[in-house]
């Protein structure tokens, strides 16, 4: 390693103690504390679910080395494989409603002129800031068709709105929470993003005569690119781990949202209901590559595109 | 992680197997015969008076007066009681201290039906040669058959029961004109005539739930587990079954169930305005509904459960819960001696008198006990009704070894016939379909029959 470049003393002058070899570890000894870290809280637990999942244990027969059958059960599984097809759809769909929402947004924060940006800006980040399970059970309560606002609606309008818990709509449902909860957080990346852009560009756009939407097009959108990237892949990270929002609506439409409904929640169940260690730390792994993979091809993507 | 190397569960249980040869070995503690060896009786007597701390994971509420009197009894006990969570809360906090072999509690408060899983495993120390063997003739005949094993083992002391009795809202009846329902049959016809007379009004809620579920079919007849040690067999085509899922596949055709989970909030409030009219299950919801629906007060009266066939008093249990002993706690003599105390001794007059249900015969055939009248109820004597249920429960009914489990499937599979084409039938077929592959996964032989 190189600390010596940065040592404030020239080593040189010392009498070298060692060796050359024995300088190198001196870097390692700077890098321990995070690499203690790391390998604590980082490495050792996948390197634990990649051991937990080569294994099983059954309540009869005790536990053995199984090999790859974790594996295979999981790629053969039903359940695993609608739930990423759901999670997939719930990405396809809510994903782009929510960045669409948010660049709209962050657009007009920066066009200077709206009334109260400043109230505004705080409000539609505020939801970020009300942890998801208290935002759940909030929205859970106003989807209640018998006493919650959509009953209210229903008794003061005379009309019968659908069941946003049945099971047609419920992701739908779930969808509605999560935007509700990060508009504001990628109104807000995209937003800085937006500040950064030299003021120089926008008076040349001026000077070559360029209207609003024009500066919108050639000057902003270009310029958020980057942004809208890394937006992207929060937001593909956080759809393939969506857990707390069916997690919690469980207890009012249980019927709706299986036990298997998203990955993460068949995991869930998998571990700490049916005691499938296992079974549940090869699912993890399956989806934590998936999940990689998918996020990495949004960004090449949008990388390439930004070329 | 908060879950170790998965060898070693197993290597625990055994680990707490020899440690109970072990304690024979040393300190000649056992005197248990046959049976495995361990703590006696003796120990138990001699720990209460050495004193010492034990921690207890419940949930039932009266337990908390128990333990303020035992600590009061024996001056040198402390007992710290901690709430885990209620039910699969608890079982996954408990599941998860076995597997990691620390943090154990000295005492469980476990339901009949999850006492399998733990069992299975040789999770819950064997209380016969402390004391409980001797026990048998204290209990309901319902509740011992959970706890023991048949074959000389006592897994847990029965805590309370769940005789399942029909909770009806008497002014609802009365107000709509309808006839309180004796039969199964004339349920169905009073759920029609409730929800023609005020369409708000629906005789139960119900969404799928299985403990109801598996009780209904308790009750009718059916039997649709059985259990021998590792082998099971799941059948739910059996006659008492099918006469089940007619009755109520009728009741969810004609839409007259209301689509609301048991315990929120919404449940709650429909209990209190007079919206759901009955819920026929266990006798612990008495205290439920005195807490949770404190406006109805004088509107709820008890009745026996309806029955499958006009005359027949079959009735079966819904829930109840057991106290045991973790194999590998801390300190099992003075945990056995809060379980006896609690379950079997003083703790028991506690715990009716805090409103409990209990499942020691003395009381429940006791005067004092059947001629208490309960205020909410509008007077009437509750406990008569909870008594004679009790004593009709169907005999031979078993759950599986790994019911919480298969329980948590109820709703993906059963759960379906309430929100889309799918049949009860169908849905029963799925769930037995899934709880085979379980076992089997589980290393369990399992049979299907039918």
């Amino acid at each position: 390693m190189t600390s010596t470049a940065t040592a404030p003393a020239p080593p040189a002058r010392r009498p070298p103690p060692r060796g050359g070899p024995g300088r190198r570890w001196a870097g390692w000894g700077f890098l321990a504390p995070f690499m203690t870290v790391f390998a604590l809280v980082f490495v050792a637990p996948i390197a634990y679910s990649l051991y937990l999942s080569v294994y099983r244990n059954r309540l009869v027969g005790g536990t053995s080395f199984v090999g790859a059958d974790n594996y295979r059960t999981a790629f053969t599984d039903p359940v695993f494989w609608d739930a990423v097809v759901r999670v997939g759809l719930f990405l396809a769909v809510q994903v782009p409603i929510m960045l669409f929402l948010a660049l709209l947004l962050a657009l007009a924060l920066d066009s200077g002129r709206l009334y109260g940006r400043d109230f505004f800006r705080i409000s539609i980040f505020l939801p970020y800031a009300v942890p998801a399970v208290v935002a759940t059970l909030m929205w859970g309560f106003m989807y209640g068709t018998r006493f919650g606002l959509v009953g209210n609606a229903n008794d003061l309008l005379g009309i019968t709105l659908p069941d946003p818990l049945s099971p047609g709509l419920v992701l739908a449902s779930i969808g509605n929470i999560v935007t509700w909860q990060f508009v504001g957080y990628n109104m807000l990346i995209l937003y800085s993003a937006l500040r950064t852009v030299p003021h120089e560009l926008y008076e040349a756009a001026e000077v070559d005569g360029a209207g609003q939407l024009r500066v919108i097009t050639a000057v902003k959108l270009p310029a958020l690119r980057g942004a809208l990237v890394i937006a992207a892949v929060f937001s593909v990270i956080g759809s393939f781990q969506l857990f707390n929002e069916p997690s919690i609506l469980r207890n009012l439409a249980p019927n709706a949202i299986t036990s298997g409904y998203t990955p993460n929640l068949y995991t869930y169940s998998l571990a700490f209901s049916g005691q499938q260690q296992n079974q549940a730390a090869a699912v993890a792994v399956i989806m934590g590559l998936l999940t990689m993979a998918v996020a990495y091809a949004v960004q090449l993507f949008g990388m390439r595109r930004a070329v | 992680m908060n879950t170790p190397p998965t060898p070693r569960p197993r290597l625990r249980t055994r680990a707490a197997a020899a440690a109970g040869a072990l304690c024979l070995a040393l300190t000649a503690c056992g005197s248990g015969g046959d049976t495995a060896p361990g703590v006696s009786a003796e120990d138990v007597r001699a720990a209460l008076e050495e004193g010492g701390e034990i921690t207890v994971w419940a949930w039932e509420p009266t337990l908390e007066q128990v333990v303020a009197d035992f600590e009061a009894a024996h001056p040198g006990v402390t007992v710290d009681l901690v709430n885990v969570g209620t039910g699969d809360e608890q079982y996954t906090a408990l599941q998860n201290a076995l597997s990691a072999g620390s943090g154990l509690p000295d005492v469980a408060q476990v339901e009949y039906y999850a006492l399998g899983q733990f069992t299975i495993a040789g999770n819950l120390l064997d209380l016969a040669p402390l004391g409980a063997a001797g026990l048998e003739g204290s209990y309901s005949p319902g509740p011992w058959d959970a706890v023991s094993d048949g074959r000389g083992a006592v897994h847990a002391l029965p805590m309370d029961s769940g005789p399942i009795a029909l909770f009806y809202n008497r002014d609802v009846f009365e107000e709509l004109e309808v006839e309180v329902p004796t039969t199964w049959e004339e349920y169905v016809e009073a759920a029609r005539e409730l929800k023609e007379a005020d369409p708000d009004v629906y005789i139960a809620a119900d969404n799928g739930d299985a403990g109801s579920t598996t009780t209904y079919i308790w009750q009718s007849g059916g039997r649709p587990y059985r259990v021998a040690g590792e082998e099971v067999s799941i059948d739910f085509t059996d006659e008492g079954t099918v006469r089940y899922t007619e009755t109520w596949q009728r009741m969810i055709d004609e839409d007259l169930l209301m689509d609301v989970s048991a315990w929120t909030d919404e449940w709650y409030q429909a209990l209190g305005d007079g919206s759901i009219a009955t819920l026929v299950t266990g006798a612990w919801m008495g205290l439920n509904l005195e807490a949770g629906a404190p406006g109805a007060a004088g509107a709820w009266r008890v009745a026996p459960p309806p029955a499958w066939e006009e005359g027949d008093p079959s009735s079966a249990e819904n829930g109840g819960s057991s106290l045991a002993v973790p194999a590998g706690a801390p300190n099992e003599a003075l945990a056995y001696a809060f379980i006896e105390y609690a379950n079997a001794g003083d703790g028991v007059g506690t715990r009716i008198g805090g409103g409990a249900f209990p499942a020691t015969t003395a009381d429940l055939e006791s005067e004092e006990f059947t001629s208490a009248e309960s205020e909410y109820f509008g007077g009437q004597r509750v406990n008569e009704v909870y008594a004679e249920s009790a004593a009709n429960v169907g005999q031979g009914w078993s759950y599986l070894p790994y019911q919480a489990h298969a329980n948590s499937l109820f709703n993906d599979t059963v759960g379906q016939a309430y929100v889309s084409g799918t049949t009860l039938a169908e849905g029963l077929a799925d769930w037995q379909a899934a709880s085979v592959r379980y076992g089997e996964d589980q290393g369990f032989t399992v049979t299907e029959g039918g």
